[in-house]
């Protein structure tokens, strides 16, 4: 007998996004059940350091700011990957959620009038605040923004707003069910009706139905070797939504190297470091950002600063550390003691307990890491997934599409909740308009096959070791769909995530299975790790130029006139490789295609006729 | 770099019929810069795939690793082993239900205690999407984000006496939630409200001053300050209701 918990809108994910779009159905009356691998205030959202960008334009240095900025600061990042509808309306909301977030207690940095100092490139500047603007949300300055836009709570943002928004949920009833984990999609071909579960606690399986359905797990990082992600991070939301094989993930392609990850964790330093004045540096302690980006320097996007970094590492610049590796130095020692030890305080805590260093007076080791996935569950503008009635997704886990080929930094954060507000209003009016009819018939269909799945597992006489599975398709994809990818080292890796995924049919368990068994959890994933892992090595593949964060070395130019589109991987049931289609990137033009003023790669107009 | 280490690990798995509590020693060579997260995942990959711990962020940020090492409270993924000993002993976080081995359930405790103390914006004004945000002194904002850096890892309790001896004890972490609303001046909650929250054995009346959070709390909180500071506050709040309680009679 499995139990089965009935409810309105099943959230999967109670993190910021999750949350967001649930305390929006509860405060319409509806019944909600967040699940949760992890008690909810542990959310990956908490790790978010940095800030959330919203043109509220308080600070001096955010001046004139508005949305029209934000939204060309957007697509430009995005090298005109983005949905521009969505852009435009995610730019026009932003300021009002942080406005709403300060309401429901979330401690803002704010104004301090009259005049301060600041850093840019390691030089100090003086800048007066307004007076008049005393104690509104202030900003601070991000990559790839005209203006400082960023708003923040030192450097622990994602925990201060996580922790106000799961009070805030716990206040309007939002039920969390935490240490359960779905695992497969119940549908019908048509409509998604709920999920079934495993229970982290005790093993059991369970059976969650709903009207609605939300997917906001996060990201994939974990299908990488070193990655910034938290180790829950492995895509589990996705994964069941591709296993329908009606729900298309959109851009699995688009993954985003952060540029400083410390080594040798991958535990990140805020993007605050830089846009705070700090400045990377090459083993002769050179500052070589601007010769690459004489303008944006250290906060040229994300994309474009992680491959200058490789780049400048290749030319022999890079500092040989003991891993066997090359890194370079990020350094904020300039920027004095009250501000590291109050601003950047998350960061001075890593430094001394994962580096023994004190970055007052000590430079910190980092290199380019596997950091974010723009891609992720297809849905319209209004959250609603492709392919399957009643099914949603927001945040990290969903492919909106706000980031296109590179999200800014600050954009992510802002997004699960910017997203989950709007997302959570349409989820709303579905709910008002939606009657469910649940056919046990289909319901026991799914709950025999992960019962079948399980117990082949432990008794079955698969030999396969889940882990070692684990590393080769982390590695296979570390070697070959990195910062910098070409079509033979691609190929590799479509080739080696194939071999994973025939051996991951023979996964046998060492250890008996019983209870929350760790080895069996892994088990029971793997499958769906291995087939994101292969829309991410195939669609880079077959994506024949270089946007954004994906660097095609044999096809340097960002090609408008035949990849200005968006992938779309479905998977069939059985195949050894995902279905790709593509559809236009956005369906309008608000900001045409154009130069996006840093990272000076060619572009193929879309006006250019074949050559 | 060549010490080899030994890993004594509580072990029970209380979904396992055949399972009982024990210790159970796993052996591991220590390479450079090794955190309590590597040497435990190492020994599930290589040695035994059923133990069962929980790690998350592995950065020290997000409070799901708590154990006790070596007799303290402590995150694990911050802990390196070049702190400690050869030997090595990790057992689950008492005072909360244990799930298995290193397990234990933080997150159904954590939910209950910010239900109890509702640990939420209490206020009558309405949101208004047009208008501007309400001000705030920077100032403000730091000293409430400097209590809101709570983790709910669960290491005060953990290290606590009074949360030995009742269950029903709100601990450290509950009452520095309670210190961060009465400093945010959007709650309007008053003295008295605080009071009946609080005003009690299960609350500041039942810490014995033993301070074992202020010793183990990962992050750092101050936590004796936040204590002594709302002893003093209810304190003074019960003499003074003491005597207008007379007064009425």
């Amino acid at each position: 007998m499995v139990e089965t918990i009935y409810t309105d809108l099943l959230c999967l994910g109670a993190g910021l996004a999750g949350e967001r779009v649930a305390i929006e159905a509860a405060g319409a009356g509806f019944d909600v059940i967040c699940l949760s691998i992890v008690h909810s205030k542990r959310s990956h959202s908490s790790a978010a350091q940095g800030g959330m960008q919203a043109a509220l334009g308080n600070s001096v240095m955010g001046e004139g700011d508005s949305p029209d900025i934000h939204f060309q600061d957007t697509v430009k990042g995005s090298d005109w990957g983005c949905d521009q509808e969505v852009a435009r309306i995610f730019v026009d909301t932003a300021p009002i959620v942080m406005r709403e977030l300060a309401y429901w207690g979330v401690p803002w940095n704010r104004v301090v009038g009259g005049k301060g100092s600041y850093y840019k490139g390691g030089q100090k500047f003086e800048k007066v605040e307004d007076a008049a603007k005393e104690g509104l949300i202030t900003s601070r300055n991000f990559g790839g923004t005209a203006k400082w836009r960023t708003c923040y709570t030192s450097d622990g943002t994602g925990h201060a707003v996580l922790y106000t928004m799961d009070n805030r949920a716990t206040q309007m009833g939002v039920k969390v069910h935490d240490r359960i984990e779905a695992i497969a999609m119940i549908h019908d071909g048509e409509t998604c009706q709920g999920v079934v579960a495993r229970c982290l606690r005790t093993g059991k399986l369970r059976v969650y139905l709903a009207k609605a359905t939300l997917v906001a797990t996060g990201g994939y990082g974990r299908i990488y070797k070193n990655t910034t992600n938290a180790v829950i991070c492995e895509g589990g939301g996705q994964s069941i939504a591709l296993d329908t094989g009606l729900v298309p993930l959109g851009n699995m392609e688009a993954i985003q190297f952060h540029p400083t990850g410390i080594v040798p964790t991958d535990i990140l330093v805020t993007e605050g470091c830089r846009g705070d004045g700090g400045t990377l540096l090459d083993k002769n302690e050179d500052r070589f950002m601007p010769q690459y980006e004489p303008e944006k320097a250290e906060l040229a996007s994300r994309d474009v600063v992680s491959r200058r970094m490789i780049e400048h590492i290749r030319k022999g610049f890079g500092v040989k550390n003991s891993y066997g590796d090359d890194n370079l130095w990020l350094d904020i020692r300039h920027l004095g003691e009250a501000h590291i030890r109050t601003k950047l305080r998350e960061v001075d805590e890593i430094c001394q307990n994962f580096l023994g260093i004190d970055p007052l007076h000590q430079l910190i080791p980092v290199r380019p890491t596997h950091h974010y996935s723009m891609g992720g569950v297809r849905t319209n503008k209004d959250g609603a997934a492709y392919g399957l009635k009643g099914l949603f997704a927001a945040g990290e886990a969903a492919c909106w599409d706000l980031h296109g080929f590179n999200r800014l930094g600050g954009n992510s954060l802002a997004e699960t909740v910017v997203a989950g507000k709007i997302i959570g209003g349409k989820v709303v009016e579905y709910l008002k308009g939606a009657s469910a009819t649940f056919n046990t018939a289909i319901v026991d269909g799914f709950i025999k096959k992960e019962q079948a799945r399980i117990s082949a597992l432990i008794h079955g006489s698969g030999k396969e070791n889940v882990f070692e599975l684990r590393t080769m398709m982390q590695d296979a994809l570390m070697a070959g769909v990195g910062i910098f990818r070409n079509e033979k080292d691609l190929e590799k890796a479509v080739r080696t995530i194939q071999e994973v995924q025939e051996r991951a049919k023979n996964i046998g368990l060492k250890s008996n299975g019983l209870g929350a068994n760790p080895e069996l959890g892994l088990a029971l994933k793997l499958p769906g790790m291995v087939r994101l892992a292969q829309c991410v090595a195939y669609g880079a593949l077959q994506r024949r130029e270089s946007r954004g964060c994906h660097a095609r070395e044999d096809y340097p130019a960002r090609n408008d006139r035949d990849w200005l589109t968006r992938t779309l991987a479905t998977w069939d049931e059985g195949a050894d490789l995902p279905t790709l289609n593509y559809e236009a990137a956005t369906p309008t033009f608000e900001l045409p295609p154009g130069e996006r003023g840093y990272g000076g790669g060619k572009i193929i107009s879309a006006d250019e006729s074949e050559a | 770099m060549d010490r080899m280490l030994t890993i004594h690990v509580f072990r029970y798995n209380p979904q396992d019929p055949d399972s009982t509590p024990h210790m159970q020693s796993y052996y591991i060579d220590e390479t450079e810069s090794m955190t309590l997260f590597i040497v435990l995942n190492r020994i599930r990959e290589e040695q035994d795939p059923s133990l069962q711990f929980d790690f998350c962020c592995r950065a020290g940020i997000c409070g799901q690793c708590a154990m006790v090492i070596n007799g303290r409270p402590n995150l694990a993924c911050k802990t390196k082993t070049k702190d400690l000993p050869s030997q090595i002993t990790l057992l689950p976080l008492p005072f909360f239900k244990l799930i298995g081995d290193l397990s234990v359930d933080t997150g159904t405790w954590f939910r209950e205690m910010n239900t109890r103390v509702e640990s939420w914006i209490h206020t009558q004004k309405e949101f208004d999407p047009a208008a501007e945000e309400e001000r705030m002194d920077n100032d403000t904002a730091e000293k409430i984000y400097e209590l809101d850096r709570c983790v709910e890892c669960g290491c005060c309790l953990a290290a606590c006496g009074t949360a030995r001896m009742r269950e029903d004890f709100l601990g450290a972490a509950a009452l520095n939630r309670i210190a961060r609303f009465v400093l945010d001046p959007r709650d309007q909650r008053q003295e008295k409200d605080f009071f009946e929250i609080i005003g009690n054995d299960q609350g500041i009346f039942g810490c014995m001053g033993l301070l074992g959070c202020e010793d183990v709390c990962p992050k750092n909180l101050p936590l004796q300050d936040q204590l002594g500071y709302l002893r003093r506050k209810m304190g003074i709040y019960a003499l003074k209701n003491l005597r207008s309680t007379k007064k009425t009679c």
